[in-house]
C-alpha cells in the first residue's frame, strides 16, 4: 500500500551532537540511529570527523567514528572494495556502497541513512529477510533437464557475453530500496535486484527452464509493477541496468505469445 | 537472521531522504510527471464536460459555464490540460520505445526525459498558435 508518511514509531527525532575535534578540516556527519533496546524513536546524531586523519571513502569515516567516537554505531561492512555488497546504505540521497563512495563526491554535510523503506534492525542495518526470500523464489541456480555432462556445461563465448552486466550484481539491495514501486508493494513486487537475477538465469544458454521461469513471473505484481522510474539504474553502485533487464523479460513475455 | 517481529521495528525514511523531492533526478521526475499529467488533464475534461452539459441544459446554465470556461481561469485550466495531454502522449511514446527493449541506457532515458518536457511545451505553444 502507498503510505507517504512514516509510521508513528519511525518518525525521526533530533539526536545527540557529539563533541567536535580540533583541526581545520573537520566535517559534519548526520547519521540515522535506532536502538531496539531503548524503545525510543529513531534519531539523527551529529558527528564531527577530522578529515586530515580520515580515509577517502564514506566507510572509512564510519569506521573512524565507530573506533574513535562512538563504538555503539552499528553498520554492516566486510570487503571494503565493493564486492560483498554489505555496506549498502542511503548516502547523500542515493543508495550506494559506503566503501566505494568517495567523501569528495558529497557536497556539504554527509547524511547517512539506512536503505529506504525497510524495517530497521539497528542503526544503519536494514532487515533483508524479504529481499533474500524473493531472490530465492526465482531459483537462482542452473535448472537442467538433460543428463549432467561428464565434464562441464559448455557455453559459447557469444552466449557467455549475454551474462555480462548481470552476473556482476552483488545483491546489495541499493536498487530495490531505491524503487518507489518496491517501497509501496514490496510484499508483491519482486523489485529490480531480484528481477535482474531472474533475467540472468532466463538468458543463460545452459538453463533449460526458461519457460517455467517466465511462467513464474507472469503476474500483475511480481514483474509488471515496474514502471521504468529508473531509480534502480540511476543508483546501482556497480553500474548495472536492472531496468533494461526487466524490459527484456517483458519483451520475452510478449514474444513467446506470438 | 533477524526476526523482524521480535520488536516494533521502525521503517527507514524513504521519500524524505531520497533524491526525489529535494534534489530530483530527471529520470524519476519525468516518470512521476506521466502520472501527474494523467490525473491533471482530467480537470480540463471536467470543465469541458460541464460546458457541454450546461449547453444542453439551457441558456442560463450555459451562460454561467461559458463565463467560467472563457475566463482567465478557464484559459489556464485548458492550457495546462493541453500541456498535460502532450506530455502524457510523449511519455506514452517513450514507454512504447522501452517496451521494445530499446532506449534504456541511462543517458538515453535522461535525454528522452528532457525531450518529453521540452517537447510538450513546444507542442503546447504550437497548438495554441494553430487554434
Amino acid at each position: 500500500m502507498v503510505q507517504f508518511a512514516l509510521p508513528k514509531n519511525s518518525k525521526i527525532r533530533v539526536g545527540k551532537t557529539w563533541p567536535k575535534p580540533e583541526g581545520k578540516n573537520v566535517r559534519k556527519f548526520c547519521i540515522y540511529r535506532w536502538d531496539p533496546d531503548t524503545g525510543e524513536n529513531p534519531r539523527v546524531d551529529s558527528y564531527f570527523v577530522d578529515m586530515d586523519s580520515c580515509g577517502p571513502m564514506v566507510l572509512d569515516a564510519l569506521i573512524k567514528i565507530k573506533t574513535e567516537i562512538d563504538p555503539t554505531l552499528t553498520f554492516r561492512r566486510s570487503c571494503r572494495e565493493g564486492i560483498c555488497g554489505s555496506c549498502s546504505m542511503n548516502i547523500d540521497g542515493i543508495n550506494t556502497l559506503a566503501c566505494i563512495y568517495g567523501l569528495d563526491e558529497i557536497k556539504g554535510d554527509v547524511k547517512i541513512y539506512p536503505l529506504p523503506h525497510m524495517k530497521v534492525v539497528k542503526d544503519l542495518i536494514p532487515d533483508m529477510t524479504l529481499f533474500y526470500a524473493q531472490h530465492a523464489a526465482i531459483k537462482p541456480w542452473l535448472e537442467t533437464k538433460t543428463a549432467t555432462p561428464a565434464t562441464e556445461w559448455r557455453q559459447s563465448i557469444e552466449d557467455r557475453k549475454k551474462l555480462d552486466g548481470l552476473y556482476e550484481c552483488v545483491m546489495c539491495g541499493s536498487c530495490s530500496a531505491a524503487c518507489p514501486s518496491y517501497w509501496w508493494n514490496s510484499d508483491l513486487y519482486y523489485g529490480p535486484a531480484t528481477l535482474l537475477h531472474a533475467y540472468r538465469w532466463i538468458v543463460d544458454s545452459r538453463d533449460e527452464a526458461t519457460g517455467e521461469r517466465l511462467d513464474a513471473l507472469e503476474d500483475p505484481f511480481k514483474l509488471y509493477r515496474c514502471h521504468h522510474i529508473l531509480n534502480c539504474t540511476q543508483t546501482c553502485p556497480k553500474g548495472l541496468n536492472p531496468a533494461l533487464a526487466i524490459a527484456q523479460i517483458k519483451k520475452l513475455m510478449v514474444e513467446r505469445m506470438s | 537472521m533477524a526476526d523482524s517481529n521480535r520488536v516494533d521495528r521502525p521503517l527507514s525514511p524513504h521519500l524524505t531522504t531520497y533524491r526525489i523531492i529535494f534534489r530530483p533526478q530527471i529520470t524519476s521526475f519525468s516518470s512521476i510527471m506521466i502520472r501527474v499529467t494523467g490525473i491533471g488533464m482530467m480537470f480540463g475534461v471536467l470543465l469541458a464536460v460541464w460546458w457541454l452539459l450546461a449547453a444542453a441544459l439551457g441558456p442560463e446554465a450555459f451562460a454561467t459555464a461559458d463565463a467560467v470556461a472563457t475566463s482567465w481561469f478557464g484559459d489556464l485550466v485548458f492550457t495546462l490540460s493541453l500541456l498535460a495531454v502532450w506530455y502524457h502522449y510523449l511519455g506514452g511514446l517513450r514507454h512504447l520505445l522501452w517496451d521494445t527493449g530499446r532506449g534504456l541506457e541511462l543517458r538515453t532515458v535522461e535525454l528522452l526525459g528532457w525531450g518529453c518536457i521540452i517537447g510538450s511545451v513546444v507542442l503546447t505553444i504550437l497548438t495554441l498558435i494553430v487554434i
